[in-house]
């Protein structure tokens, strides 16, 4: 076996600035090799959201509104058939809760998919199927002109059972997606 | 092997045992039942039956096949265990089978798992109860609401608890407890005392559960300490708020008489196994609890914190036993 | 020391997780489900195999006052390559996984065989021992996460067996992790003994 390099100060820093070196360059290489794909990765996931969101489109327009990121999708005419919002509110039970909305052109909900949330499973964290079409608490279709809210709170939204509190923030987030939307159409007759 | 225990004097026998005890708690819960049966029906006969028959099952298979040590069930300690955790449940027909599983983790990882009776750091039934809540929360949280007098129906209304209401209420803008007291058209107190509200089996009547606790205090099972500064410490705590801001904080009469203080502050702090053994180390515990309750009622996710402040306070029983050690005999 | 001694204690005899009980942070955390807690094993096995190898190799040349940060660089490196690659090919895994990655670093398993056994042995005992206890941790982070997947969710490598009713979500939350940790814990121990 080869003898014990000794504890000298060249020797700590030589080894230390080899090692730093060399794990440096070898992450360098693999960031370079990954940094594409990441990003494909990120950008299919969206998409992949918008596209189960809104109907049919043939051509999509990334925008930013009020602040808010937005896809304005076109059909091969240049019509507007809808926007996928993605839309947040910060009244979840477990914090932030975020949503890709999509908004059809007369302004209906036609579909929505939540994609961060921190919501109690078994509880706030159904949201994600509870509003979706022929469930319990569905939304799709629904236009949430006027504001959405809870049954409880004298909308016409089934709240998922024992989650009032998620329930109310997936309405909070319809209703900023919906005054995205709205603030879009208004800039969009006065252009 | 025998061994001669020498020990100090006083060498005085009593004729208590723990089964003694037990079946005497036992008997104090019954006034309970029975007030429970007359407001929820068959269900709340059938729930406690499930409830009880699971806990000595439970217990019996344990001790036979996996402890290997001679039954204990006849001692009515898990008799006792399987009738709270039936009264700390909701009354529907969903909880007949439910409160089996609640039944399991009461005995199972509440008290077996520690080696048995008189081992176990927290109290069994509120283990069940709150492994319960948590894991099926819908079910757990959809109370029945008392309809008339001795329903003898598997069909019961839902709602929330009174407690339940008022919380979620105060969340809307502007909403004042009294708004919500009469928008939602709630008890009042002499209903509340009756035990005429919606809520567990076991925490409805104020009145029955007093019976049992005068019961238990004249035969010496329990002794005033906690659930006097119990019941006491709530009180004041929330006449404190309350007197703050009456139109946000419940007041204390409805606070102490509603939710599961007084079931909790007579019949599950008293486990003589998870509360301190000094009458000082008592009071502290007792005052524990009940401000926990409180600041979980009014700042807590869920409406109602008995369950949570006396386990809470379970778990820190053993330090409340070193700092006042009961003194001895003649000192 | 033979191959086969080493294979035997990171499986068995010296378990990470059963035995030495190390490591309790991912475990707990990442086995809401079974494949949450194989893909976590897994991820932490790539990153022993490789930095036990590595440490190994370098062992003559560290000097052994600066041998901590040497292994912690090391290491550190392997697990930002996991998480990198893991981003980039396994998204969905990564959604769910990723914050837990990063602490693989300061997992004390990693560091702790670099310390106990890389430092001191040759290479191909160190390959060994380094997939091995890997392993030995992927299990036991399977056996866990299946276990609170089967209680909590009603299913077993995401098929779910219950319809639509819903499991006792007490075990996968943070509870169930330590109530099911524990009483795996003792069943292991039994059984272990029983054995001898």
């Amino acid at each position: 076996m080869a003898k014990k390099a000794q504890s000298s100060l060249i020797n700590m820093l030589l080894s230390l600035t080899i090692i730093a070196v060399v794990a440096a360059a070898a992450l360098a290489f693999v960031s370079g090799v990954t940094e594409e794909p990441i990003k494909q990765a990120q950008i299919a996931k969206k998409e992949a959201a918008v596209k189960a969101v809104l109907p049919a489109f043939d051509r999509l327009e990334e925008a930013t509104i009020d602040g808010v990121a937005c896809s304005k999708a076109y059909d091969a005419n240049g019509e507007l058939v809808g926007m996928a919002v993605e839309s947040k509110s910060s009244k979840g039970f477990g914090g932030n809760l975020v949503a890709m909305v999509g908004l059809d052109a007369e302004g209906n909900i036609s579909g929505y998919q939540i994609l961060e949330t921190a919501e109690t499973p078994g509880l706030g964290a159904k949201a994600n199927e509870w509003f979706q079409k022929g469930n319990k608490g569905d939304v799709i279709g629904k236009n949430p002109a006027g504001g959405m809210k809870v049954k409880k709170d004298g909308g016409d939204v089934d709240a998922i059972s024992g989650s009032t509190i998620t329930s109310r923030a997936f309405c909070d987030i319809i209703n900023n997606a919906y005054e995205v939307y709205t603030s879009f159409q208004k800039g969009d007759n006065e252009q | 092997m025998n061994l001669l225990n020498i020990s100090g004097s006083p060498h005085v026998h009593s004729d208590e045992s723990t089964k003694k005890i037990m079946w005497r708690v036992n008997l104090a819960l019954v006034p309970m039942l029975l007030c429970g049966i007359a407001f929820f029906g068959l269900n709340a006969l059938l729930i406690s039956l499930v409830s009880v028959a699971c806990c000595c099952l439970f217990q019996w298979l344990i001790e036979k096949f996996i402890l290997k040590v001679p039954t204990t069930v006849c001692d009515g300690s898990a008799v006792v265990t399987g009738l709270l955790l039936a009264f700390n449940v909701p009354a529907t027909a969903d909880m007949i089978w439910l409160v089996a599983i609640g039944a399991l983790v009461a005995i199972g990882i509440g008290k077996m798992t520690f080696g048995g009776l008189g081992k176990n750091p927290f109290n069994p039934a509120l283990v069940g109860r709150v492994f319960m809540l948590i894991s099926f929360p819908v079910q757990m949280t959809t109370w029945p609401t008392v309809g008339k007098w001795f329903p003898m129906t598997l069909d019961t209304t839902s709602g929330a608890t009174p407690l339940g209401i008022i919380k979620e209420g105060l969340t809307h803008e502007g909403a004042t407890v009294q708004s919500v007291i009469e928008a939602n058209d709630l008890p009042s107190l002499t209903e509340i005392l009756l035990g005429h509200i919606g809520g567990s089996l076991g925490e409805v009547s104020a009145i029955a559960i007093l019976i049992g606790a005068i019961y238990l205090l004249c035969r010496r099972v329990i002794t005033w300490h906690i659930p006097v500064s119990f019941i006491g410490t709530a009180f004041i705590f929330s006449g404190i708020l309350w007197l703050c801001d009456p139109t946000q904080f419940i007041d204390p009469l409805t606070t102490i008489l509603t939710g599961g203080i007084m079931l909790g502050a007579c019949f599950m702090a008293t486990d003589m196994v998870t509360s301190p053994m000094s009458k000082t180390g008592q009071l502290i515990f007792g005052f524990g609890c009940g401000l926990l309750t409180i600041i979980i009622r009014n700042w807590g996710a869920y409406p109602e914190g008995v369950s949570f402040a006396i386990l809470l306070m379970n778990a820190v029983t053993p330090l409340i036993n070193r700092w006042c050690t009961p003194k001895r005999f003649a000192n | 020391m033979k191959a086969v001694d080493i294979i035997k204690n990171g499986l068995v005899k010296e378990n990470p997780t059963w035995v030495l009980v190390l490591g309790m942070c991912p475990t707990l955390a990442t086995t809401t489900s079974a494949i949450n807690g194989m893909c976590m094993g897994l991820a932490t096995a790539f990153v022993l195999l490789m930095s036990n190898i590595v440490i190994s190799l370098l062992k003559s040349v560290i000097p052994d006052k600066v041998r901590i940060p040497a292994f912690i660089v090391v290491i550190a490196t392997f697990v930002t390559i996991v998480q990198l690659v893991m981003q980039a090919y396994l998204p969905d895994l990564y959604a769910t996984l990723g914050l837990f990655i990063p602490l693989i670093v300061v997992n004390c398993i990693v560091l702790g065989r670099a310390e106990a056994f890389a430092s001191k042995n040759n290479v191909w005992h160190s390959l060994l021992d380094g997939l091995f206890m890997g392993l030995g941790f992927t299990w036991a982070l399977t056996l866990v996460g299946m276990v609170r997947e089967m209680l909590g969710a009603g299913s077993i490598f995401g098929c779910n067996f219950i319809g639509d009713n819903d499991g006792m979500l007490l075990f996968i939350l943070a509870p169930g992790g330590f109530l099911v940790l524990g009483y795996l814990m003792a069943l292991v121990k039994k059984i272990q003994k029983s054995n001898k």
